[in-house]
């Protein structure tokens, strides 16, 4: 089926086309006062990923102030307790800040300079993505402005505490859900509000055309280097690369130097919270259904009516009722699969992962290590399975604390 | 002919400019709308923007997302508010009604299924404010000659873009008259003047300016350089602020559409004398 899969896709894979189009899925779905910004977006970011003198600058960043390459580690124990495959992780939770979030922040912070932009906008959820934005900010000398949701800012005040350190301006939203989604659209007035002088350094590989294969781009260091570790360390590709997908930046960054990899297969583990048959969820492309929201066209979350309707997920970072587009069409070719981890298998991988490995991981990364726990006891034990750990858990600690009753 | 052309073709033979009121359909109850687009009429509105709520409206300002959010409170569809233009046009066969909205409830609904019932309601055109041109090619080629398609035009818009989306639009042209959402920020005349002068310059349709028009004398304004003046969010403040009472609501609301129908009368009156 794979195969089959792959022969619908373009050879070499190639996508979006001009418009930002993959498929029927992405695009520009915007206000007219952003398209110019966001013309002009596109070209800086084509020219600059065609000039040596960019690259390097990001090489030399990624390097020295991210900590890159991140390790690609076997598992030995955590294998051995789930009994089957052998499961590597790649190491995105050692880079500076915590998540693989910066290799995006870093490469669009390096972005708006070229482009004379003084000014930074982002949205956040978990908060790793505006940590990022800010660090970058402070590291450069910009202005940082970040929104996110009034119910995001209760849940992860840690995080807020790190961006107003870092000199960032937190503004809470309180339309909507006041959620991920809501501070997206308000980062998104804000830019055709301030749009001659603003940078928006969108976190996720969606919205408008450039930004899903910009985001991508920037992230697709993760798979780069895992493809090389892993021949390095096993002399082979691996039979399964997974990830958890919230809006996707972690997994197509892995993904995306695997997809011409025909034997390779491509799971994407989507956050099912409560069960997907309660409705109570945050998993599009599991149970979703294709429409436009944020500039791009793709799979959501949304009632018979086109409303977007509320999700939910025990990690805030995959409380989102989107999905980058290229991960819709990956599903719909399918070359990738989707499949969905709960908040209490979710949960249960976070405590074996920390008591067997030593090392705690982000709630969000923990969906794909619970999946990745199911598939791996299904596999031989010379078979091979490499999950991104995009995040450590540091910052869900009081989450999981406040699940057990435990009052710290 | 379509109804918005007609409109347009009567105001210029009288020398007068369009003036378009926008509501929210359902704001703040389902129960409003119908009698508040007529009174706009009575009012003297000429064609009327109705808003069809979405729950993730990006660019507006407060005002409009708070109505949209009282009207979804309701869960307002928008086969709802095609049913209320179908019920008022059961009185009003004249008047214009333009649907203005996001893309995701006419994607989910389908773009042939979604036109021909708009067609059937007797609704006439269509602004979809995340649809630009580019995006619009399957639409357009369902609502040909049945439906119009109002494109927006905006102060960031480069003139090879503005020649585009004059292109596109059928009707008129919507010329949004500052950078930023609904209900914010003051009007640049100066610059108004010199947009509109290139929409112009690539179309024979009439030209509406929206955004940072708030009472008669703004209106006023605007008329002079412009053949619409719509209004929002400075009507929907009026919504939200008699909500208790459709009586209410619709005596201020027709009041403001009262004075700034006089105030772009009687310059264009003056003018012509």
């Amino acid at each position: 089926m794979r195969y089959s899969a792959l022969a619908q896709l373009n050879k070499p894979y190639d996508y979006p086309n001009e418009d930002g189009h993959f498929g029927p899925y992405g695009g520009r779905f915007v206000a007219e006062t952003l398209m110019a910004p966001i013309e002009e977006l596109t070209a800086a970011y084509e020219t600059a990923m065609a000039d040596k003198t960019f690259l390097d600058e990001l090489d030399h960043e990624l390097k020295h102030y991210v900590g890159r390459p991140s390790p690609l580690y076997f598992a030995a124990r955590w294998s051995e307790m789930v009994g089957g495959a052998k499961i590597y992780l790649k190491r995105e939770d050692l880079n500076h800040t915590g998540a693989h979030k910066i290799n995006n922040t870093v490469g669009q912070a390096l972005l708006a300079r070229r482009m004379g932009k003084k000014r930074v906008i982002a949205e956040t959820g978990a908060g790793q993505h505006g940590v990022a934005t800010a660090t970058v900010a402070a590291r450069f000398g910009m202005e940082c402005i970040v929104y996110m949701g009034e119910e995001d800012i209760q849940r992860q005040a840690i995080n807020v505490f790190r961006m107003k350190l870092l000199g960032a301006t937190v503004v809470p939203v309180t339309a909507g859900s006041k959620t991920l989604k809501d501070a997206l659209n308000e980062a998104l007035r804000d830019w055709v509000t301030n749009v001659d002088d603003t940078f928006y350094i969108i976190g996720t590989v969606a919205g408008p055309h450039p930004y899903p294969a910009m985001v991508r781009d920037f992230q697709a260091i993760i798979g780069r280097e895992a493809k090389q570790q892993i021949l390095e360390h096993e002399g082979r590709l691996p039979d399964a690369v997974m990830a958890c997908v919230g809006g996707g930046s972690n997994a197509l960054g892995l993904f995306y130097p695997f997809i011409e990899d025909e034997q390779v297969e491509i799971i994407g583990v989507e956050a099912a919270g409560h069960g997907l048959a309660t409705g109570e969820h945050a998993a599009p492309l599991c149970a979703g259904k294709a429409g436009v929201l944020h500039g791009n066209r793709t799979y959501l979350m949304e009632d018979t009516g086109g409303q977007i309707i509320p999700t939910h997920s025990i990690s805030a970072g995959l409380d989102y009722p989107g999905v980058g587009p290229e991960l819709s069409w990956l599903k719909d070719t399918g070359r990738a699969q989707f499949v969905s981890a709960t908040d209490d298998e979710a949960l249960a991988a976070f405590h074996n992962l920390t008591q067997v490995e030593g090392i705690i991981p982000a709630l969000e990364s923990s969906h794909a290590l619970a999946y990745a726990a199911k598939q791996a006891a299904k596999m031989d034990k010379d078979q091979i399975l490499v999950v991104n750990l995009s995040g450590r858990g540091d910052k869900d600690i009081h989450t999981v604390a406040e699940l057990e009753g435990i009052t710290l | 002919m379509s109804r918005i052309k007609q409109r347009f073709a009567e105001l210029t033979q009288q020398g007068r400019k369009a003036l378009i009121p926008y509501l929210t359909a359902g704001d703040p109850e389902p129960a409003f709308t119908v009698p508040l687009m007529h009174a706009m009429v009575e009012a003297g509105a000429d064609i009327l923007e109705l808003g069809v709520p979405f729950s993730d409206p990006m660019a507006e300002g407060p005002v409009i997302q708070h109505a949209m959010e009282r009207a979804l409170e309701h869960h307002v569809s928008l086969q709802d508010v095609i049913n209320m233009v179908k019920t008022f046009r059961e009185t009003d066969t004249d008047t214009p009604v333009l649907l203005m909205g996001y893309l995701n409830p006419i994607e989910v609904t389908g773009y042939e299924k979604f036109v021909t019932q708009a067609v059937e309601a007797g609704i006439d055109g269509v602004l979809l404010v995340d649809l630009p041109p580019e995006e619009a090619t399957e639409l357009k080629g369902f609502a040909k000659g049945k439906l119009d398609t109002v494109f927006l035009v905006s102060p960031t818009t480069t003139e090879k873009r503005t020649e585009k989306i004059a292109r596109a639009s059928s009707g008129f042209v919507y010329y949004v008259s500052l950078k930023g959402v609904t209900g914010a920020g003051h009007l640049d005349t100066e610059q108004v003047i010199n947009k509109v002068e290139e929409i112009k310059r690539h179309t024979d349709l009439p030209v509406g300016v929206g955004f940072g028009i708030k009472d008669a004398s703004t209106a006023q304004q605007i008329s002079r350089v412009a053949d619409a003046v719509i209004v929002g969010s400075a009507l929907v403040k009026l919504v939200e602020a008699n909500q208790s009472s459709q009586d209410d609501a619709i005596l201020a609301v027709s009041e403001l559409i009262t004075s700034m129908r006089k105030g772009m009368d009687a310059d264009s009156t003056s003018s012509a004398a």
